[in-house]
């Protein structure tokens, strides 16, 4: 034999060459044979309970469960002997002793791989003729459906509370048919990744709340789509039916989800429906009314005509926008109002698009498995990007990994090393004084994970990056093979915004000018693009306010003129994760009612307003997206930028680090749309006011 | 074969027996029904004016699997649905275009718990194309007025199914 770690087996009289220690099923898998199973998960821990992926090895006495044996040299395995449909038929007998017969309430049916199994490898007939038993359903919160009669106690759900999403609260208890999954004590689960459950369990036993009952699979068209609702771009499936989206599944991305996706990622869909700007709307006294685009148009055109110089006229973009959104926006405010008072950083950051090394995720998502020590500064992962958090949960466990927190306090889920709350603490690290140092210099891949919504917006950002720099370049976090110095964007729109420069490129002023001038009275013409952090009050000010966006924000209070724009799920866009690495959206469905797509809304305004900007079409606008940024170019590639020395020498602040994410459900204007949002929100704060009774009097 | 082709012709024996049968029936009594007064039997697996039915308790039977949907060959069928209040599956909406409706029975076929039947009623014409649209209020209304007809009509042809 060539390679040592080369195995060679026949399944089913078919050669198969794999690597050591792979286990049949995988075997089986990439040599496209199926073997059925419910408990065995690739990412999971094989407990090997089911039973169902039985098959005969020859030599062996009886049938082995496939997902738990490993492979060895010469073995002979049969997945379809008699042996091995015997084996499978009688544990599908046995497994459907329980199971209630009642397909047609299930949500699950038609994408049910206990309905399937049962058809391809069942028997047709039973031998069970006593009572069926009954189980009392469990309350895991708002999210998660259960129907406890139909679990086939497969653990999966047991299995990925404890393992990936690192909340032990599922459990077992009982034996023999008294078994029953559920939670040690009853209440809502307290992880960030829930919905995967649903998706894991093989049956209608977890099944989603919000989705319970609305449709059926087979009514479901669905499109592939990049999630919004954190930086790292998931990639995610839409479910939608007659121009509504129905539900949100994740899709297997190795490089970036895995096939994780967020509860706010999954279960926010219900906002897109709710509070949506559907018509142009147009201030009359201190009431909004409907009007048409021609009537909000003319209204512009005057106000824009009325505008004294260009100074005053400024323009504020959220975090929210694809790529074609933000450019079209940036180029109607800097070629058709002449402004260079633009700026889509509305925290405050005033970092610009230089230096591309230090606002992405520069080792790639898929860079953590390869890391063994990380330093988060001022960042929480687990509320900013929780399927990322996952990624380091899992190294964390597989004692590769070790983390260190510079930061405001948080639970990670895994064991962290915390330092005390201050930036000082990275001057102590750079000269070599904190333990941390040594971690750093000892560690062969280390990494700096830097949480851009609590390190960035500070005031002293430039000189914390610098001292970033220095330490990166001290410890060896980046060298010709690895290139360990990431920043973790919450926003999924701000990495775009720098690559297009979406911020006062000349002697424009900044958000913090912009609102300065605001109180100060002297701008005119005031755009706002989409919801930010930005309090409405201090948005107050200008002659008139226009507010575009998808949807209904307290910014409607200062706004004179409301023009409805799309939600993600209602364009095809350009989105740049935190890695910088860009994926495509696809409309799924059509923008509600008069709304329209971002980019045509601001061609057709500067079209009415002075020369058209130089786009018809969506493929003419990417044209011009990639002269301005060749980044876009390559979908779905991950090229680490050059590493370039940045930041500004001074001194860091002896502040605290902030907490980076206050209310986790809701982020942005869809999820504080969502109902289902608000309620795991109401019960997250809920939670954390008894923890804080508990701590005040532990 | 010829010469008894020629007798035939020859002496009209074929309108002597075309007349004949005309004769025979001149002087049966008449089939014509006095509809609407007097209607025909109709067999228990006529295919008529849909219902939708109920529990003998008065829960009404339809769990809005939506299998009748899916099977709908003419795609006739509307379904929403939604968790009720005390969180049981039901349908929000069940519209049938009875103008879309090629009256096939599958729908009947399809459903599990006998919710959705074609009746015994054939006498649902109107002036009016928009009335042909069903929805559930009018369905479950069908299904109170031929319950005893449905439920026999089923009876009787259970031993076949």
């Amino acid at each position: 034999m060539s390679d040592d770690n080369q195995i060679t087996l026949t399944i089913n009289d078919q050669k198969v060459v794999v690597d050591k220690g792979t286990s049949i099923i995988e075997a089986a898998k990439q040599s496209g044979i199926e073997v059925p199973h419910f408990c065995y998960h690739k990412r999971l821990s094989t407990p090997a309970n089911c039973r169902m992926c039985l098959v005969e090895i020859k030599g062996a006495p009886k049938a082995m469960p496939s997902c738990y044996t490993m492979v060895g040299q010469d073995m002979e395995v049969y997945t379809n002997s008699e042996l091995a449909q015997n084996s499978q038929k009688g544990v599908m007998e046995l497994m459907l002793i329980n199971h209630p017969l009642d397909c047609p309430i299930c949500d699950q049916a038609g994408e049910c791989d206990l309905q399937d199994m049962a058809v391809s490898y069942g028997s047709d007939r039973t031998h069970f003729k006593e009572e069926k038993r009954a189980v009392p359903d469990k309350n895991l919160g708002p999210l998660i459906r259960t129907v406890m009669t139909r679990c086939i106690h497969c653990t999966r759900c047991i299995r990925f509370a404890t393992e990936v999403a690192g909340v032990p609260e599922m459990c077992a208890t009982g034996r023999g048919e008294n078994m029953q999954v559920g939670t040690y004590v009853e209440k809502a689960l307290e992880s960030e990744l829930s919905g995967n459950m649903i998706d894991l369990c093989p049956v209608g036993a977890l099944c989603s709340k919000p989705y319970a009952f609305t449709a059926r699979p087979w009514e479901l068209e669905h499109t592939d789509s990049v999630d919004v609702m954190d930086g790292i771009g998931s990639n995610i499936r839409i479910f939608h039916r007659g121009g509504k989206v129905m539900r949100i599944d994740p899709v297997e991305c190795e490089d970036i989800n895995e096939e994780w996706i967020s509860d706010t990622a999954r279960f926010s869909y219900d906002g897109l429906n709710r509070s949506r700007l559907t018509t142009p709307l147009r201030r009359k006294g201190k009431s909004l009314e409907a009007c048409g685009w021609p009537q909000a148009f003319d209204a512009i055109k005057k106000a824009a005509g009325k505008a004294s110089k260009p100074d005053a006229i400024a323009g504020l973009a959220g975090d929210m926008f694809s790529a074609e959104d933000l450019y079209s926006f940036n180029a109607f405010m800097k070629t058709t109002l002449k402004t260079d008072n633009v700026d889509a950083r509305t925290d405050g950051s005033t970092m610009t698009g230089k230096h591309r090394c230090k606002y992405v995720f520069n080792s790639g998502i898929k860079g953590i498995d390869k890391a063994d020590f990380i330093l988060i500064v001022g960042a929480n992962p687990r509320l900013e990007a929780p399927v990322l958090n996952a990624r380091i949960r899992k190294n964390v466990l597989s004692k590769r990994l070790q983390v260190a927190v510079v930061g405001a306090p948080c639970d990670l889920t895994y064991p962290t090393m915390h330092s005390e709350n201050t930036a000082i603490i990275l001057d102590q690290i750079a000269s070599g004084e904190h333990p941390f140092a040594k971690q750093l210099e000892d560690a062969k891949n280390p990494m700096i994970i830097v949480g851009a919504a609590a390190t960035l917006a500070r005031k002293d950002a430039p000189q914390i990056m610098y001292r970033l720099y220095t330490i990166a370049d001290q410890y060896r976090v980046v060298n010709k093979d690895w290139h360990g110095f990431n920043v973790l964007q919450q926003k999924p729109g701000r990495i775009a915004a720098l690559d297009l420069a979406v911020y006062p490129e000349e002697k424009g002023k900044d958000t913090a000018g912009i609102l300065k001038a605001l109180a100060d009275k002297k701008i005119e013409l005031l755009v706002l693009y989409g919801e930010s952090d930005i309090p409405p009050e201090s948005l107050k000010g200008a002659k008139t306010t226009i507010f575009i966006g998808s949807h209904l924000s307290p910014y409607a209070e200062v706004a004179d003129i409301i023009l409805p724009a799309a939600a993600y799920t209602e364009k095809t866009a350009l989105w740049m994760n935190t890695e910088g690495r860009a994926q495509e959206s696809k409309k799924a469905v059509a923008p509600p009612m008069q709304a329209k797509e971002d980019w045509k809304i601001f061609r057709a305004l500067s079209a009415e307003i002075a020369d058209p900007l130089p786009f018809d079409t969506q493929s003419q606008l990417r044209a011009l997206i990639v002269k301005r940024a060749p980044v876009f170019e390559n979908l779905n590639t991950f090229v680490p930028p050059k590493w370039e020395s940045f930041g500004l020498a001074g001194h860091i602040l002896d502040n605290a680090f902030e907490q980076p994410v206050r209310s986790f459900y809701k982020t942005n204007e869809i999820m504080r749309a969502s109902q289902v949002m608000t309620e795991c929100q109401d019960l997250a704060d809920a939670r954390a006011d008894v923890n804080a009774k508990q701590r005040k009097v532990g | 074969m010829k010469l008894w082709h020629i007798i035939r012709q020859f002496f009209l024996l074929d309108m002597i027996q075309g007349f004949s049968v005309t004769l025979k029936n001149l002087f049966k009594p008449k089939f014509t029904m006095n509809y609407p007064l007097e209607k025909t039997l109709t067999s228990p697996r006529f295919r008529g004016e849909h219902a939708l039915r109920r529990y003998p308790n008065g829960e009404e039977r339809c769990i809005a699997c939506k299998l009748c949907e899916a099977v709908c060959p003419a795609q006739a069928i509307t379904i929403e649905a939604e968790a009720r209040e005390d969180g049981s599956r039901r349908t929000t909406r069940y519209d049938i275009d009875m103008v879309k409706c090629i009256y096939c029975g599958l729908c009947e076929e399809a459903c599990p718990v006998d919710a959705i039947v074609e009746g015994p009623n054939f006498e649902f014409a109107t002036d009016d194309r928009s009335k042909l649209i069903y929805d559930k209020d009018k369905l479950l209304q069908n299904g109170e007025d031929f319950e005893i007809r449905i439920a026999e009509r089923l009876q009787k042809d259970a031993p076949y199914r």
